[in-house]
C-alpha cells in the first residue's frame, strides 16, 4: 500500500476555500498538544485565545486596531506575491514609514503647526517606506540579487536606525532617559472613531485600501498584468507586460502600505516613536497575505483573524501564565499548515493498494 | 470496421502484452474506455488517433506512469500490477518520449547514467552506450554535451537509453514529429531492425503515410474507446482519417492564385545573438512578405525558429528599427504592444505557458493580447464584457469546443486552445499574421480549420509567415518556402519547386544547388 500525491486534472475551487480553515483546524489540534505538554487545560487555554477576546467591546476594538497594520501591510505584499516579487521586508518599510513620518511631528513639535501636519505625516511615511521598498527591487532588476535576502537584512537596517534616532537626536529631553521621542501633539495625531475608544482612523484607511486593492485586482488592466506575470511570465512577456517595471510597482506600492502601517501605528496608538512600535506585524502580515490566499477580502478575515491571536496571546499570558512567545509558535505552525494545505489544490492523496508485487529486476 | 485478430507472426499463442478493458476516469470524465489491445512480438503496432483520444493515457498506463481505474494488463500471460515506470523497465519496457528529458549541460553519457538504474560503472555504461550505437547505426558520441546536438541527435539518445535497457517491447510517442524526411528513413530503418530482433514496438503517431509504410498493425482510439484494430496496409490513408475522426476530413481548399499586394513585413539583414546560454544565433535573416502571401519557414526545431519568433513579434528588442518593418513602419526597436497596434499578430508554438496563461480564464487569455488594440481596456479598467465576446466569437467562428463559456485555458484539448488562439488573433483581422507551428499536436479536424482560417487571412490581404516542422502543412498552404538552418535563412522556393526532398536537404543543412541573390546577399 502507497499513499501517493496525485495531480488534480483541475485545480478544485472548493478546497481552495477550505484549504485555510483546514490549516486553522491543524494548527489549534497541534497547539492543543502543545498546551498538554506545557501542563496547560487546552480548552481553557484555547478558551483564552479565541473566545475571550470576542467578549468586550474593549478587546474587539483591539483587535480591529491590531488588524489594521497587519491589513494594510499584507495587501501590499500579496501585490508583490501575486507578481512573483518577493517582499520579506515590510517590518522595515513599516518602520521606515513611522521613522519619516515621526521626523515631521518632532519638527513641529510645540510649534503650533497646523492641521497639514498629519497628512503631511502619512505622506512621508508612505513615500519613505516605498523608497526604501524599492531599494530591493532595483538592486534585483539591475543586478539580480535576490529580493528576499535584500528585503530582509533591511529590516535590521531599519529597526537600528530607529533605535539610534530615539535614543540620540530625538529622545525626549523631559523622558527620564527613556529612548522614546515626546509625545506627539494632537495635530500629528490620528483621530479616534469613538470618544475615549481605542478605533481610531487608520482602520477606515485599510477598508479603503482592500477596497481599492479589489478594485484593483478585478478590473484594471495593471491589476491584471500583476496576476499575469505572477502566473505565467513568459505568457506575461508575450502579452507585452514588463516583469521589471511590476518588480518595481508592486515593491513600491507594498513599501508605501507598509509605511503608511507604520507611521498610523506610530501616530494613532503609540503615540511617540519608540523602540518595539511593532511586535512584528511585518512578519505576521506574511503570514496574513498567504492565509488570505492573496485575495483582499482573504486578506481583510484573515487580518482580523491574527490580530485575535495577538490579543489571545496576551490574555491567555495574564490569565493563564501561557508564555507571550507560544503566539509566535502558533503563527509560525498557522503559516506552515497554511502553505501545505495548498498543496492539496493541486493535488489529491491516493491510497494505492498493490494487489499483487511484480518482481522487477534490471533486464 | 469489425475487429480483427492479425496472425500471430512469431507462432506463439500468447501475446506479449495485453490490455483487458483498460479504463482510466478522471473524475466523469472518461480518458480511456474499456479499451483491449495486443501486443505481439516480431511486430510494429502503430496506435492512431486525434489529440484527445486517449493515446498518451493508455501509453503511460502500460509504462507504469499511470494507474487504470478498472481493467488488467497481462505481461506473457500473468496479471501484473505497474507502480511505476521502473517496474515497467524492469520487465523489458521502454518508452521514447515525445518530449525528451534530457539535461542540456550533461553529456550524452551523463543523461543516460542518469536514465538507467545503473549498477554497473559508468567507464563500462558509456562503453555499453557506443556500442549499442554503433550496432543500430545511431551515431552518438558519449562525450558530447548535450546542448551541442541538434533534435535529431537528441532523440538518438533517447532510443540509445531505451535500447541498453534491451527492451523486449519499446514505445515511441510521435517520433517524426522533429525530424527531417531523410531522419525519419534512418529511424524507420533501427525500426525494422528491432522488428526482426523479435522485439515488439507500439509506435504513437497520425501520420498515416508512414503508419501505413512501417506498421503491420494499427489499433485507432476515438474520444476514449477503441474504435477498430486493422492492417493499415489494406487501408487507405482516407479511411484511416475517417475512423480516426469519425467523419470526413475536410479538404483545405485554396483559392488558387491570390491578390498579391505590397510588402507588408520586410525583414533587413536581422543579425541577432542569442539571449540564452544555449540558444541560436541569428545570421543575416532576409526577406520580404507582401499582402496576400503565405511564407512558410520550415526546418528542424531549435534551427533559430523560437529565436525569430522573439524578434519579429517584439518579445526582444532590436537597436535598429529598421530591420523589422511593418506596412512600411520600422519597428525593430518597439514593443510586442507596439507592434499589434501597427497591425501584427503572433501565434507562438507553445500553447500554454506563452500562448495563453494556464490557469486564467479564455477571456482573461483574450485580453493577453487584446488590450494592445481594441476596446477591450478603457482608462485602464478592464470592459470584461467585451473580454467575453472575443471568447464567444473566436468559438463560434472556429467551433472551439469546452465545457462552459469562460473556463480556464488549460482545461481545453491541444486542439481546441490552438483553435481559440488562432481565432482570438485572427479575429483581430492581422495586417501581418507571424505564427508558429500552427497545428502542432493538434487534432486533423482542428488542424484543417486552422489551415483553412490562414488561407483565408491571405486572401483577405494579410501578409502571413508560417513556421512548421510539417513539410506536408507548409506545401499544402505556403506559396512560397524557405528553410531555417543553424540560424541562417535559405532563399525561398516557390510551392512548385518545393519538394520534399529539396526542404529535406536544406533542412539537413546541404546547400542547393542553384544559388539566389537573396541568399548570396546574406552569406
Amino acid at each position: 500500500m502507497q499513499l501517493v500525491l496525485e495531480k488534480r486534472a483541475e485545480r478544485s475551487r472548493t478546497i481552495a476555500l477550505v484549504s485555510p480553515l483546514i490549516a486553522i483546524g491543524l494548527t489549534v489540534v497541534t497547539m492543543s498538544i502543545l498546551f498538554v505538554i506545557l501542563g496547560k487545560n487546552p480548552l481553557a487555554a484555547l478558551g483564552a485565545y479565541f473566545i475571550a477576546p470576542l467578549s468586550d467591546s474593549y478587546s474587539l476594538q483591539e483587535i480591529a486596531v491590531k488588524a489594521t497594520p497587519l491589513v494594510m501591510i499584507a495587501i501590499g505584499l500579496s501585490l508583490c506575491y501575486l507578481a512573483n516579487a518577493w517582499n520579506i521586508g515590510a517590518e522595515g518599510q513599516f518602520l521606515i514609514g513611522a521613522v519619516a513620518g515621526s521626523w515631521i511631528a518632532v519638527k513641529t513639535q510645540g510649534t503650533g503647526a497646523g492641521a497639514w501636519v498629519l497628512p503631511a505625516m502619512l505622506l512621508a511615511g508612505a513615500v519613505a517606506g516605498a523608497l526604501y521598498a524599492l531599494i530591493p527591487a532595483i538592486c534585483r532588476v539591475r543586478f539580480g540579487a535576490s529580493e528576499i535576502l535584500t528585503s530582509l537584512m533591511l529590516v535590521y537596517v531599519a529597526d537600528l536606525l530607529l533605535d539610534y534616532l530615539v535614543r540620540g537626536p530625538w529622545r525626549d529631553p523631559a523622558g527620564f532617559n527613556f529612548p522614546t521621542t515626546a509625545e506627539f501633539d494632537p495635530v500629528a495625531t490620528v483621530p479616534l472613531l469613538i470618544e475615549g475608544g481605542r478605533l481610531h482612523l487608520g482602520s477606515i484607511i485599510a477598508l479603503a485600501v482592500v477596497a481599492c486593492a479589489f478594485v484593483l485586482l478585478a478590473r484594471t488592466i495593471k491589476g491584471f498584468e500583476i496576476r499575469v506575470v505572477g502566473a505565467a511570465p513568459r505568457a506575461a512577456r508575450f502579452g507585452g507586460f514588463n516583469a521589471d517595471q511590476l518588480i518595481l510597482l508592486t515593491f513600491a506600492i507594498s513599501g508605501a502600505l507598509a509605511g503608511l502601517a507604520g507611521i498610523i501605528e506610530v501616530a494613532g496608538p503609540v503615540g511617540h516613536l519608540q523602540p518595539g512600535i511593532s511586535p512584528g506585524y511585518g512578519f505576521t502580515a506574511i503570514i496574513v497575505a498567504f492565509l488570505g490566499r492573496l485575495n483582499p477580502i482573504g486578506i481583510l478575515i484573515a487580518g482580523l483573524f491574527l490580530a485575535l491571536t495577538f490579543i489571545g496571546g496576551e490574555q491567555a499570558q495574564i490569565t493563564m501564565k501561557i508564555p507571550l512567545d507560544v503566539t509566535k509558535v502558533f503563527q509560525g505552525i498557522l503559516l506552515f499548515y497554511v502553505l501545505a494545505c495548498d498543496s492539496l489544490i493541486l493535488y489529491r492523496f491516493k491510497l494505492i493498494f498493490a494487489s499483487r508485487q511484480v518482481h522487477s529486476g534490471v533486464g | 470496421m469489425s475487429d480483427m485478430t492479425p496472425a500471430d507472426p512469431d507462432g506463439s499463442a500468447m501475446p506479449l502484452l495485453q490490455a483487458l478493458g483498460l479504463t482510466k476516469r478522471y473524475g466523469a470524465f472518461v480518458a480511456n474506455d474499456t479499451i483491449d489491445l495486443k501486443i505481439w512480438p516480431r511486430q510494429i503496432h502503430a496506435l492512431l488517433g486525434e489529440n484527445g483520444a486517449g493515446k498518451s493515457t493508455l501509453v503511460k498506463t502500460i509504462y507504469g506512469l499511470i494507474q487504470p481505474s478498472d481493467g488488467e494488463l497481462r505481461w506473457q500471460g500473468e496479471r501484473i500490477v505497474l507502480s511505476g515506470p521502473s517496474q515497467a523497465r524492469g520487465l523489458g519496457i521502454g518508452m521514447v518520449f515525445q518530449h525528451f528529458s534530457l539535461f542540456d549541460n550533461l553529456t550524452v553519457a551523463e543523461n543516460v547514467a542518469l536514465g538507467l538504474d545503473g549498477k554497473e560503472s559508468f567507464k563500462a555504461m558509456s562503453a555499453r552506450l557506443a556500442q549499442v550505437a554503433r550496432d543500430y547505426g545511431l551515431p552518438l558520441d558519449p562525450k558530447r554535451e548535450v546542448w551541442q546536438l541538434s533534435v535529431g541527435e537528441r532523440q538518438r539518445i533517447e532510443i540509445v537509453r531505451a535500447l541498453m535497457q534491451n527492451p523486449k517491447f519499446l514505445i515511441l510517442d510521435e517520433p517524426t514529429a522533429v525530424l527531417t524526411p531523410q531522419e525519419a528513413d534512418q529511424l524507420f530503418a533501427v525500426l525494422e531492425r528491432l522488428k526482426a530482433e523479435g522485439r515488439a514496438i507500439l509506435y504513437i503517431s497520425h501520420k498515416l503515410e508512414e503508419v501505413k509504410r512501417l506498421c503491420d498493425t494499427a489499433t485507432i482510439l476515438r474520444g476514449g474507446k477503441k474504435i477498430a484494430t486493422c492492417n493499415p496496409k489494406l487501408e487507405t490513408a482516407a479511411s484511416l482519417a475517417r475512423m480516426m475522426v469519425g467523419a470526413e476530413v475536410k479538404e483545405v481548399k485554396s483559392a488558387g492564385a491570390r491578390h498579391v499586394t505590397v510588402p507588408r513585413l520586410v525583414v533587413n539583414d536581422l543579425t541577432l545573438a542569442p539571449d540564452e546560454p544555449h540558444g541560436v544565433r541569428l545570421e543575416h535573416i532576409s526577406f520580404e512578405l507582401k499582402g496576400g502571401e503565405i511564407l512558410g519557414i520550415a526546418g528542424v526545431a531549435g534551427n533559430g525558429q523560437d529565436e525569430l519568433f522573439a524578434a519579429l513579434s517584439g518579445e526582444r528588442r532590436l537597436r535598429d528599427p529598421g530591420t523589422v518593418v511593418i506596412d512600411g513602419i520600422g519597428c525593430g526597436h518597439l514593443s510586442i504592444t507596439h507592434r499589434r497596434k501597427l497591425g501584427a499578430a503572433f501565434v507562438p508554438e507553445e500553447r500554454l505557458g506563452h500562448g495563453t496563461a494556464p490557469r486564467m480564464k479564455l477571456s482573461e487569455n483574450a485580453l493577453l493580447t487584446g488590450h494592445a488594440a481594441s476596446d477591450m481596456v478603457r482608462h485602464g479598467f478592464v470592459n470584461a464584457p467585451a473580454t467575453l465576446r472575443t471568447v464567444d466569437r473566436a468559438t463560434e467562428a472556429f467551433d472551439v469546443r469546452k465545457a462552459k463559456r469562460d473556463p480556464e485555458a488549460a482545461s481545453l484539448s491541444g486542439g481546441n486552445l490552438q483553435k481559440f488562439i488562432v481565432g482570438r488573433e485572427i479575429l483581430r483581422t492581422p495586417a501581418v499574421l507571424v505564427v508558429n507551428q500552427p497545428t502542432w499536436g493538434v487534432d486533423a479536424g482542428a488542424a484543417a480549420v486552422i489551415r483553412q482560417a490562414l488561407l483565408d487571412l491571405a486572401e483577405a490581404g494579410a501578409a502571413v509567415l508560417v513556421t512548421s516542422q510539417d513539410l506536408d502543412e507548409l506545401i499544402e498552404i505556403a506559396d512560397r518556402i524557405a528553410v531555417m538552418f543553424h540560424g541562417h535563412l535559405s532563399a525561398s522556393l516557390p510551392r512548385a519547386e518545393a519538394s520534399r526532398e529539396k526542404l529535406g536537404l536544406l533542412m539537413g543543412g546541404s546547400s542547393l544547388d542553384q544559388k539566389e541573390p537573396a541568399h548570396a546577399a546574406g552569406a
